[in-house]
């Protein structure tokens, strides 16, 4: 919430600017495509896969870009299995 | 099953992205589900609009070549949870777009979403006539100036040729929707007439938007207008435009900024 109020009294062009940055350094490189990620996903569940029964539907994958850091997180719902 | 409303316009850079996001924001302002699909293959600029460009990960390709579920590619925006977004593609080639993807997964959206809004990419080509393809309801976006107007027309053109609803002998409800209406210009006569635009398509007027600095705040911000400046008189003529969508009938006001004064005092300088 204090990042909000602070953002409120920002100037809109200096938000502007920051997201077009945080955007382009994304976009220039790498981890801007989405092949990325979904070579990375696909990798993910064939290893997975290797112990527990998995379905691609049930990845979830989310990215939160940032300007020094950026997050890939990576949910799978798999059944409980019993022996 | 949810209603297909297309953004379109023929003419590049009227206002077709920013309007989707308004319309879109004030639908669901309003209490109902809503859907944005970016059709600007290559070029999109609803996610950044919206405020959600660092979380895209699949895009409508994606889905399309099934590489990922519909599920797994639509963002849900932070302010609004029955407000979702699907991106249009970065990189990859246009034609990956193709007629039965785009078909399956707007009929998927329809039956999760009581809206799906489809942002449609500048000109009269395959993109544009694939963001239409599926429309039961259109807003031609237009700005008072005869080039503009010419390319609503060509656009009204491809929406009673093109569409699936006009290959089954039916109409899509076309309405017109006037954005960057600048009332020191209209003042001074420079600005074509309301009414004159509206004789010239014959189609009914959704809403009139001003030229305003809270649209510009809102797209630095990515933040829909409606929500970022709810108050704002472009985020009023939105609100309006969408309760004018689902069927209400309402006063047309033709908006006046806050500078009015100003503009009809120095109105005619300028001129
Ligand atoms: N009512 C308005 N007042 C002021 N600026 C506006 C208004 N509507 C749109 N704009 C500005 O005009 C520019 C183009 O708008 P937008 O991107 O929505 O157009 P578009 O039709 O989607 O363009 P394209 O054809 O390239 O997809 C943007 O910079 C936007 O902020
Ligand atoms: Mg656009």
């Amino acid at each position: 919430m204090k990042m909000f109020a602070l953002r409120k009294r920002r100037k809109t062009s200096d938000v502007a600017r920051e997201r077009i940055q945080i955007l382009l350094a994304h976009e220039r490189g790498v981890i801007g495509s989405s092949d990325l990620i979904a070579t990375l996903r696909n990798e993910i569940l064939v290893a997975v896969a290797k112990y527990v029964p998995v379905e691609i539907d049930q990845v979830d994958v989310k990215m939160d870009r940032g300007a020094t850091l950026s997050t890939l997180q990576i949910d799978i719902e798999f059944p409980v299995i019993s022996r | 099953m949810g209603q297909v409303l297309v953004v379109t316009s023929g003419k590049g850079g009227v206002g077709k992205t920013t309007s989707t996001a308004a319309l879109g924001a004030a639908l669901a302002q309003g209490g109902q589900s809503v859907v944005l699909v970016d059709f600007d293959v290559g070029l999109r600029n609803l996610d950044l609009v919206m405020g959600a460009e660092r979380r895209v990960v699949f895009d409508l390709i994606n889905v399309i070549q099934d590489r990922a579920k519909l599920s797994q590619a639509l963002i849900r925006d932070k302010r609004l949870d029955n407000l979702c977004l699907l991106p249009a593609s970065q990189t990859r080639d246009k034609d990956a777009l193709t007629e039965d993807g785009v078909a399956r997964v707007i009929e998927e959206l329809q039956s999760n979403f009581d809206w799906v809004i489809c942002d449609s990419p500048a000109g009269i080509g395959r993109g544009a006539v694939l963001a239409m393809q599926h429309a039961d309801i259109a807003a031609i976006v237009t700005n008072p100036e005869i080039s503009s107007v010419r390319d609503s027309d060509r656009i009204i053109g491809l929406l009673d040729a093109k569409t699936e609803k006009a290959k089954i002998g039916e109409h899509v409800a076309k309405h017109l929707l006037i954005t960057r209406y600048d009332e020191t210009r209209a003042n001074s006569g420079d600005m074509l007439q309301i009414d004159d635009v509206l004789d010239i398509l014959s189609i009914p007027l959704l809403g009139i938007v001003p030229e305003s600095q809270e649209v510009l705040r809102a797209s630095n911000l990515g933040s829909p207008v409606t929500i970022c400046s709810p108050k704002s008189v472009p985020a009023l003529a939105y609100s309006d435009a969408a309760r004018r969508l689902n069927g209400e009938v309402l006063e047309m006001i033709i908006p006046a900024e806050k500078n009015r004064l100003l503009g009809k005092l120095f109105g005619r300088r300028a001129a």
